[in-house]
């Protein structure tokens, strides 16, 4: 088994409420909405008018730039382009589409006539125009990290850890749909031209384990499954090659820079089915759970379906739910309306109605270095906290704030209910606030001196 | 389809889960650490022992809440931090401590070393340490009086009638005279806490029972009290002032020493944050303690090392930063060399 990376927590993994439930597919919705930024990048540009017929599958979003397109996730007409909130908080230019229940595909979707003959620059192109994204949360362009990273990549990692609590989308497919898995990863392995790709699992899905192992055996496919031992944040994409690898990737780096890729579960799934069906990202395995939930289940859903319809489906939430989260409990986002569309990043929605918050009212900081031990990226987030309270933006910067991802986890640990993460996110405004100002002093300064010249 | 207009959400910052450890909680596994302690002082030094602890923790709680209503400050009691306070406090006195003087001790942690300095986390020196140094400067007679072993401490405080102060084993092993002591106590003895001295510090088995604790529910780490008793005794099996391993043994058993890096040396406030930090901290404790006890002019230098770290704590701290993620040490040479 590997060994477990630097720092993290290891809290109740809570997906006990859905792990055995079969993922089930939720009635087709009458509209859905799907935003423009679904990915790590500038948002699209819809490519369709306002009474357009669009077929699923169909593009609606173009990219410029660092991204990736956008389909249609059902057919019908375009009822509406306008602003709309969205799970990442705040509103985007959306795409409303009026379901017609034909579920005609476009003819835009072709299944290649002989997958396993594609060349790899082929295959490229077809993640490309399928819009795939890093489906677990990131949402970084899954093409430019294939193109960036062939060559240069020696390890191909499927990061299955899925160390979210809650969180049981991944450890469902591994169950029922582990060729796809397997497929997908034996696509990638021909992409980056390495005999083996490694699938990382936490041991709290051992039967999901067994299932990769027995699909693999079947098909002699160039995958290894490596169980992981429990500890959040281990789908973190540095500390899944921590675990795997025991390399490092550098503070500013990208995972190429250690040799390595990661690719999601679930991306690796869209990768399988644009590569063998033609068919885009249209769908979504979303969990949804949570103490407010009345019936937990997991459900596969088209793109854009309002998260209203998901909590139905569910039989709605319970009395006293004070908090709606989009992703899981550690990373995600709360959402204030249950008004906002499901998109490629949304693995989970939690609704949560008894005592997870936890707040006081006065947290005063012990100094008991719990937050430093749970650090992944070996930060001291108790001496962050004093620098980013007290406006202290030289010292943040000293003390690495930028290299925070934000897990949580240092939060999570604290006995004292200091709002850590919260402050950081703050804190690295500061930070990139003065750069700002910085640069732009630079910039006048050197104008100034040009016109002196003058 | 349900209308969810109608829910309050609240959106705050991620992680919206916590864990189960909370600043009381912690403290509460303190005290239930020192509950075996607390336990043997009452059986070895009478009821007095119990009366003295509580007048304490009543005391600390009382000052630590009045001065946080009067200061208009949110207020922190239920955070059964005074509470632990006022335990070691007691713990660190000779149980013939007047009550009166043991208020004088609490008011001195709490209002000035601990609330003047902004509460819980904010103080730089152990609140009860240095209670225990103010008493110990103010009324040395008082606190340097010892209950002869087996002897109960009067109601009240105060030596019983016709008892006279007998000398710690602390004081044999300042001047070397092991067969002295050896008369008094042997090194069962010694474990066990059938010898005088503070309170709370004379057994040290209980003491053990109750930092195992404190390390079996992770709310302190290894380092400091093993980096501690560690290097007092390399220190004294190293250069013993009579006999050898025996010294040795004598010294780790005798004084505050467990009750010093299980209890004292561990507080969060005043120590480092980093294991690495807490190691070094624990070595700095070792060797301040064999030096007073050696060199000083005191018998017992567990309270003054631990304070003298204490004022290191924000330098060790500076220096035993962990190198953060992504930082090999290639790349650190590299650095350098630049």
């Amino acid at each position: 088994m590997a060994q477990a990376f630097f720092g993290g927590v290891h809290p109740h993994d809570m997906k006990a409420a859905t792990n055995e439930k079969a993922i089930e597919q939720l009635a087709p919705p009458a509209t859905v909405v799907i935003p423009m930024s679904m990915h790590f990048g500038a948002p699209c540009t819809p490519i369709v008018k306002v009474g357009d017929q669009v077929k699923v599958g169909q593009k609606i979003g173009e990219f410029k730039g660092l991204g990736a397109p956008i389909h249609a996730s059902v057919s019908g007409t375009v009822k509406a382009i306008e602003p709309r909130p969205f799970s990442m908080g705040g509103d985007m230019v959306s795409v409303v589409i009026e379901n017609d229940f034909q579920n005609t595909v476009s003819e835009e979707v072709k299944a290649p006539a002989d997958p396993d003959a594609l060349t790899v620059e082929e295959m490229v192109e077809i993640v490309k125009n399928a819009g795939i994204v890093g489906m677990g949360g990131a949402t970084f362009p899954t093409h430019v990290k294939i193109s960036g990273g062939i060559g240069k990549v020696k390890d191909v990692l499927i990061n299955g850890a899925e160390c979210e609590p809650y969180i049981t989308g991944d450890h469902r497919a591994m169950l029922e749909r582990p060729e796809e898995i397997i497929g997908g990863a034996t696509y990638l392995a021909k992409m980056f031209g390495v005999d083996k790709v490694i699938i990382g699992v936490e041991d709290n899905k051992q039967n999901g384990i067994d299932a990769m192992n027995k699909v693999i055996a079947e098909k002699k496919a160039p995958v290894v499954v490596e169980p992981l031992r429990c500890r959040y944040p281990q789908g973190g994409e540095k500390q899944l090659i921590q675990a795997i690898t025991g390399r490092q990737v550098p503070p500013g780096g990208l995972p190429a820079d250690v040799g390595c890729a990661v690719f999601n579960i679930n991306t690796t799934i869209c990768i399988f089915k644009a590569i063998t069906t033609g068919m885009p990202v249209v769908n979504k395995v979303v969990t949804v759970s949570g103490s407010g939930i009345v019936d937990p289940k997991n459900i596969e859903c088209p793109i854009g379906t309002p998260v209203s319809l998901l909590l139905d489906a569910c039989g709605g939430v319970k009395d006293g739910t004070y908090k709606l989260i989009a992703g899981g409990p550690m990373m995600g986002m709360a959402q204030y309306t249950a008004d906002i569309p499901v998109a490629k990043g949304t693995g989970a929605i939690l609704a949560f109605c008894e005592k997870e918050e936890q707040t006081v009212e006065h947290p005063q900081c012990i100094r008991c270095g719990k937050c430093v031990a749970a650090c992944p990226v070996h930060l001291e987030p108790l001496f962050m906290y004093q620098y980013a309270e007290k406006g202290m933006v030289d010292e943040l910067n000293e003390a690495h704030i930028m290299d925070c991802m934000e897990c949580g986890a240092c939060a999570y640990a604290c006995p004292a209910r200091m709002h850590l993460t919260h402050m950081f996110k703050t804190g690295k405004q500061l930070v990139k606030n003065k750069m700002a100002a910085d640069r732009a002093a630079a910039e006048a300064k050197k104008a100034a001196e040009a016109k002196k010249e003058a | 389809m349900t209308d969810y207009k109608n829910l309050k959400l609240i959106a705050t910052s991620n992680p919206h889960i916590r864990g189960s450890e909370t600043t009381r909680s912690i403290m509460l596994d303190v005290i239930i650490a020192m509950c075996p302690a607390l336990i043997w002082a009452i059986i070895y030094f009478g009821v007095e022992a119990l009366l003295l602890t509580a007048v304490s923790v009543i005391g600390c709680v009382v000052f630590e809440g009045l001065y946080r209503k009067l200061m208009h400050k949110p207020q922190s009691i239920d955070d059964l931090s005074a509470v632990v306070t006022g335990m070691l406090l007691a713990f660190v006195c000779p149980a013939t401590t007047p009550l009166w003087m043991i208020l004088i001790g609490d008011f001195f942690a709490i209002i000035v070393v601990k609330q003047l300095f902004g509460g819980i986390g904010k103080n730089f020196l152990n609140p009860a340490l240095a209670g225990r140094a103010a008493l110990l400067a103010s009324y040395a007679g008082a606190m340097t009086t010892w209950l002869p072993a087996g002897t109960k401490a009067a109601i009240g405080g105060g030596m019983p009638v016709d008892v006279v102060s007998a000398a710690t084993p602390l004081a044999y092993l300042k001047t070397g005279d092991l067969e002295g002591l050896k008369q008094i106590a042997s090194v069962g003895d010694m474990f066990l806490g059938k010898v005088g001295g503070s309170m709370g510090e004379v057994s040290a088995l209980m003491l053990l029972i109750g930092g195992l604790y404190l390390i079996w529910r992770k709310v302190i780490n290894w380092q400091t009290p093993v980096a501690y008793i560690a290097t007092v005794a390399v220190l004294t099996v190293l250069f013993p002032k009579a006999g050898g391993a025996e010294y040795m043994l004598y010294s780790i058993f005798g004084g505050g020493l467990f009750l010093g890096a299980f209890f004292m040396a561990t507080d969060y406030a005043t120590s480092p944050v980093t294991k690495k930090g807490q190691l070094i901290y624990g070595i700095g404790c070792g060797l301040f303690t064999v030096f007073i006890r050696y060199f000083g002019s005191y018998n017992e230098g567990v309270c003054y090392s631990i304070m003298v770290m204490n004022c290191c704590t924000a330098l060790i701290d500076k220096y035993t930063k962990p190198v953060r993620f992504g930082v090999v040490k290639s790349d650190k040479k590299e650095a350098a060399a630049k």
